[in-house]
């Protein structure tokens, strides 16, 4: 059981510097929070109180996961889940 | 005839070596997007520093204060990226009632560190030809450094 994680440039520093990690769980929070034993500190940048954070979009496989459950979104063994820091400013 | 950075900043450090025509396409999109914030990247090969390929991005804010990619476009983006093995160079973004210099939410939400970000400045001369300021910064843990702007042919 196995669902692939992108890690984009600016988080890497969580992970060693790897551009993708590994983990396992049914649902997208279940999967960040077995990386989250294993990568310190990155869940928090990309969940806040529970929610995805604002200016952080994930995908799994090819769905923004904002319309398939947010942090509940089914993931299963073979997923590729892709966090892109949203492009933003004014 | 614009205005780049090139060495009137006293703190300008590092520099961003960019083709004349890339410049033009940025400058174009601004004024084409005036009063809108118009947004795009560059991308070029992974760990290269040089900007190759220019894409307009869709302001999903269209908004004379703020832009933000759509998610789905940048999620597209993303994939051919990665396909081709390509990152983000530069991301660019205009401003048009203020200089081109990054604002707090620019800092705030700056998310690629290896980036060059490019602000277009349309804010005297508007969608018309005339005056226009192109500036260059790095932007990683809110820290703002501007670079000098090399133009290729």
């Amino acid at each position: 059981m196995s669902v692939e994680v992108r890690i984009p440039t600016i988080l890497r520093t969580f992970t060693g510097g790897a551009k993708a990690v590994h983990g396992s769980g049914t649902t997208l929070e279940q999967v960040l929070d077995d990386i989250e034993a294993r990568n310190p500190g990155l869940k928090d940048r990309i969940v806040e109180s529970e929610a995805l954070r604002r200016f952080v979009n994930v995908y799994v496989n090819d769905e923004d996961v904002r319309f398939s459950g947010g942090l509940n979104a089914p993931t299963a063994d073979g997923d590729v889940v892709v966090v892109l820091p949203a492009v933003a400013g004014g | 005839m614009y205005c780049l950075s090139r060495g009137i900043a006293p703190n300008v450090t590092g520099v961003l070596k960019i083709a004349r025509e890339h410049v033009d396409a940025m400058i174009a999109h601004a004024r084409e997007d005036h009063p809108d914030e118009a947004c795009g990247v560059i991308v070029g090969p992974d760990g290269s520093d040089v900007p190759t390929r220019l894409v307009r991005m869709i302001n999903a804010d269209r908004s004379p204060t703020f832009f933000r990619f759509d998610p789905q476009e940048q999620f597209e983006l993303y994939k051919v990226m990665s396909a081709a093995g390509e990152e983000i160079i530069v991301v660019y973004h205009s401003h048009t009632s203020t200089e081109a210099y990054p604002s707090r939410t620019d800092v705030a939400l700056a998310s690629e560190p290896q980036a060059h970000y490019v602000l277009v400045s349309t804010a005297e001369s508007g969608a018309s030809e005339g005056p226009i300021s192109v500036r260059s910064y790095h932007i990683v843990d809110g820290v703002v450094t501007e670079e000098e702007i090399d133009l290729t042919e």
